[in-house]
């Protein structure tokens, strides 16, 4: 075949569009288009008797049912744990909000949204709370964006790569549709003060969790969802209110959301010292960090999935950026030795997952996938050594270096380090 | 914009990002009183600010983190199936390092905040403003850092220099 190819198998898509190359698949004549007799119709089981009836509520196809997230948690504490979302299954940018990650830190809350309300308070001319009803009245707005745990990924810093699926390593990132009131909105009714600097958002959880968050970010794109993917919030994604912060920490995005508290300072909570902190090699760590860099990994194939034919394959992944729009994200085959322009899914949205796909032949050769993204400011994603050199093994959060899968001449695939 | 017949409202001119929150509001928030505020505010500052009038003292601390924190939290505070209290064997600068609230934490208003708020796990709210105090208290002591004998109080309590008070580096400071 005649194509561009580059190291590795990777197809440019401009010029696998301008030839519109057709892999070629060796024809036969099917035995029944040459048989004798006409055959009869065929019809499955389920194209001869009537389907089910209708439902309240749909759920996936039963066929489906490996597609879950994957819980871990405290056994002396049931509510303190994680669950990913299984990034290698799903396709698209947009999470099932069933599928959205959880990290509770005890347990989801059945709260009763009449018994529910959001404060107002601290170093304001007037201290205000809304009730739910009132809340389900404001004007609204929406917006596709992730979410992403500050801890998400971090078992790249293990001293050994971790072989397991990729939900299972970074699935701490979700992306929603989130629909709610803009912060600023409810501010301004209860009058920041001039010395207003942090804003202290505290869940109504059995934790009681809570975060201190600049004022700037909370004036300017901040808002308190009331909806997911165009329905009310899930329990365990914040029902009834959820506070949303685009391109941060996922802890800032503070569930169940009860609370504000306006300051001249942080509050210095313990998931903002002793949690959610990068412990640096000097010994000092890195404190209110936020935002989330830009990160991508291929999700298909994966650590997992095993290749069993030879031929056209579409790599698949995503990218995200806590700084804005994605602008690029390359692929590689050769371990980052060479690297081709993934096609970037549109729409491309600023503090949103973007899919990006590129075609791959594979004959069987042994290569190393890679991507690496560069967003709107000219990040670019570093490698894990360029990140270990900058930040140590130790700091836990904020991972987000190149991930590398390792394909073998078998087809199976690995999680190996640069 | 302006208002025109019906109620309805014409934007003239749009600028910026669809949420900035510029938006005309219904205004249908309820006055809070101070009472509310008061029985429903959690937050501790670094500065005491938020604690209650109360005092604690190790012994009795002791007892308290017997009953309820020992199960999980070990004893002494270390191996068991919960974070890490105290009883570093590494700095922070060692591999692995030994985060504890001796090693890492830097004020020891935290340490009454995230009690009060979400400990013990399995009933959150059951421990008293003394109970919480002589806990602190007894925690700061197995880090070496009040004596066995020391009452910590609600002015006391922010004036304890925690060992890795100067240990962190405000990024969003620096790079705003």
């Amino acid at each position: 075949m005649k194509f561009k190819q580059i190291a590795g198998g990777l197809i440019d898509r401009r010029y696998f569009l301008k030839k519109s190359l057709i892999f070629s698949v060796a024809a036969s004549i099917p035995a029944y288009l040459t048989a004798q007799t006409p055959l009869e119709l065929e019809r499955t089981e389920w194209m001869s008797e009537p389907g089910l009836g209708f439902s309240n509520y749909g759920q996936p196809s039963p066929f489906e049912k490996k597609t879950i997230r994957w819980t871990m948690a405290n056994s002396h504490a049931p509510g303190n744990g994680v669950s990913w979302t299984p990034l290698q299954d799903l396709e698209g940018i947009i999470t099932p909000s069933g599928l959205h990650f959880e990290r509770h830190h005890n347990g989801v809350p059945q709260i009763d949204p009449t018994a529910h309300r959001l404060m107002i308070h601290g170093l304001v001319n007037n201290p205000v709370e809304f009730s739910i009803e009132n809340l389900l009245q404001y004007p609204k707005t929406s917006q596709i964006c992730f979410i992403e745990c500050g801890g998400n990924s971090n078992a790249g810093w293990h001293t050994n790569p971790i072989q397991t699926p990729v939900g299972n390593f970074h699935g701490m990132v979700s992306c929603s549709e989130w629909t709610g009131i803009p912060l600023k909105l409810l501010l301004n009714e209860a009058q920041l003060q001039p010395q207003a600097q942090w804003l202290i958002a505290e869940g109504g959880d059995a934790s009681l969790m809570n975060v201190s968050l600049p004022i700037d970010k909370a004036t300017s794109d901040c808002f308190v969802a009331l909806y997911q993917n165009g329905e009310r919030i899930r329990p365990e994604n914040g029902y009834p209110l959820r506070l949303i912060v685009p391109g941060w920490e996922g802890v800032l995005n503070v569930k169940w959301l009860q609370r504000i508290h306006i300051a001249n300072q942080p509050t210095m909570s313990r998931n903002e010292t002793a949690k959610y902190t990068e412990l640096l090699p000097s010994g000092k760590a890195q404190q209110f960090s936020f935002i989330m860099a830009a990160k991508s990994i291929i999700t298909n194939p994966s650590f997992g999935h095993q290749l069993n034919r030879f031929g056209l394959y579409q790599i698949s992944g995503l990218a995200w950026s806590g700084r804005g729009k994605i602008t690029r994200v390359e692929v590689s085959a050769d371990q980052g030795q060479t690297w081709l322009d993934a096609e970037l899914q549109t729409p491309v949205l600023p503090l949103c997952f973007t899919r990006f796909r590129i075609p791959w032949q594979w004959q069987g050769q042994a290569v190393v996938l890679c991507s690496r993204a560069t967003d709107e400011t000219g990040y670019i994603q570093p490698t894990r050594t360029e990140l270990v050199a900058q930040r140590g093994r130790h700091g836990y959060f904020h991972y987000n270096a190149i991930v590398n899968w390792a394909i073998s001449a078998q087809g199976k695939i690995s999680h190996v380090y640069d | 914009m302006s208002m025109i017949k019906y109620g309805l409202i014409v934007f003239l001119s749009w600028v910026g990002p669809s949420h900035a929150g510029d938006a005309l509001s219904p205004m249908l928030g309820k006055p809070l009183s101070k009472a509310t505020i008061q029985q429903r505010n959690f937050t501790v500052f670094p500065n005491g600010q938020g604690l209650p009038v109360g005092q604690g003292s190790v012994s009795a601390g002791k007892q308290v983190y017997t009953s309820f924190c020992l199960s999980c939290h070990g004893f002494e505070g270390s191996g068991d199936s919960a974070e890490e209290l105290a009883g570093a064997l590494h700095r922070l600068t060692d591999n692995p390092p030994d985060k504890t609230i001796g090693t890492y934490w830097p004020y020891a208003t935290t340490l009454f905040d995230f009690i009060r708020r979400s400990m013990p796990m399995d009933s959150p709210g059951s421990l008293s403003t003394q109970e919480i105090y002589d806990v602190t208290a007894y925690l700061l002591f197995l880090n070496n850092i009040i004596d066995h004998n020391k009452i910590i109080d609600h002015h006391s309590l922010a004036k304890i220099k925690m060992p890795n008070a100067n240990g962190f580096i405000n990024q969003y400071k620096n790079n705003n």
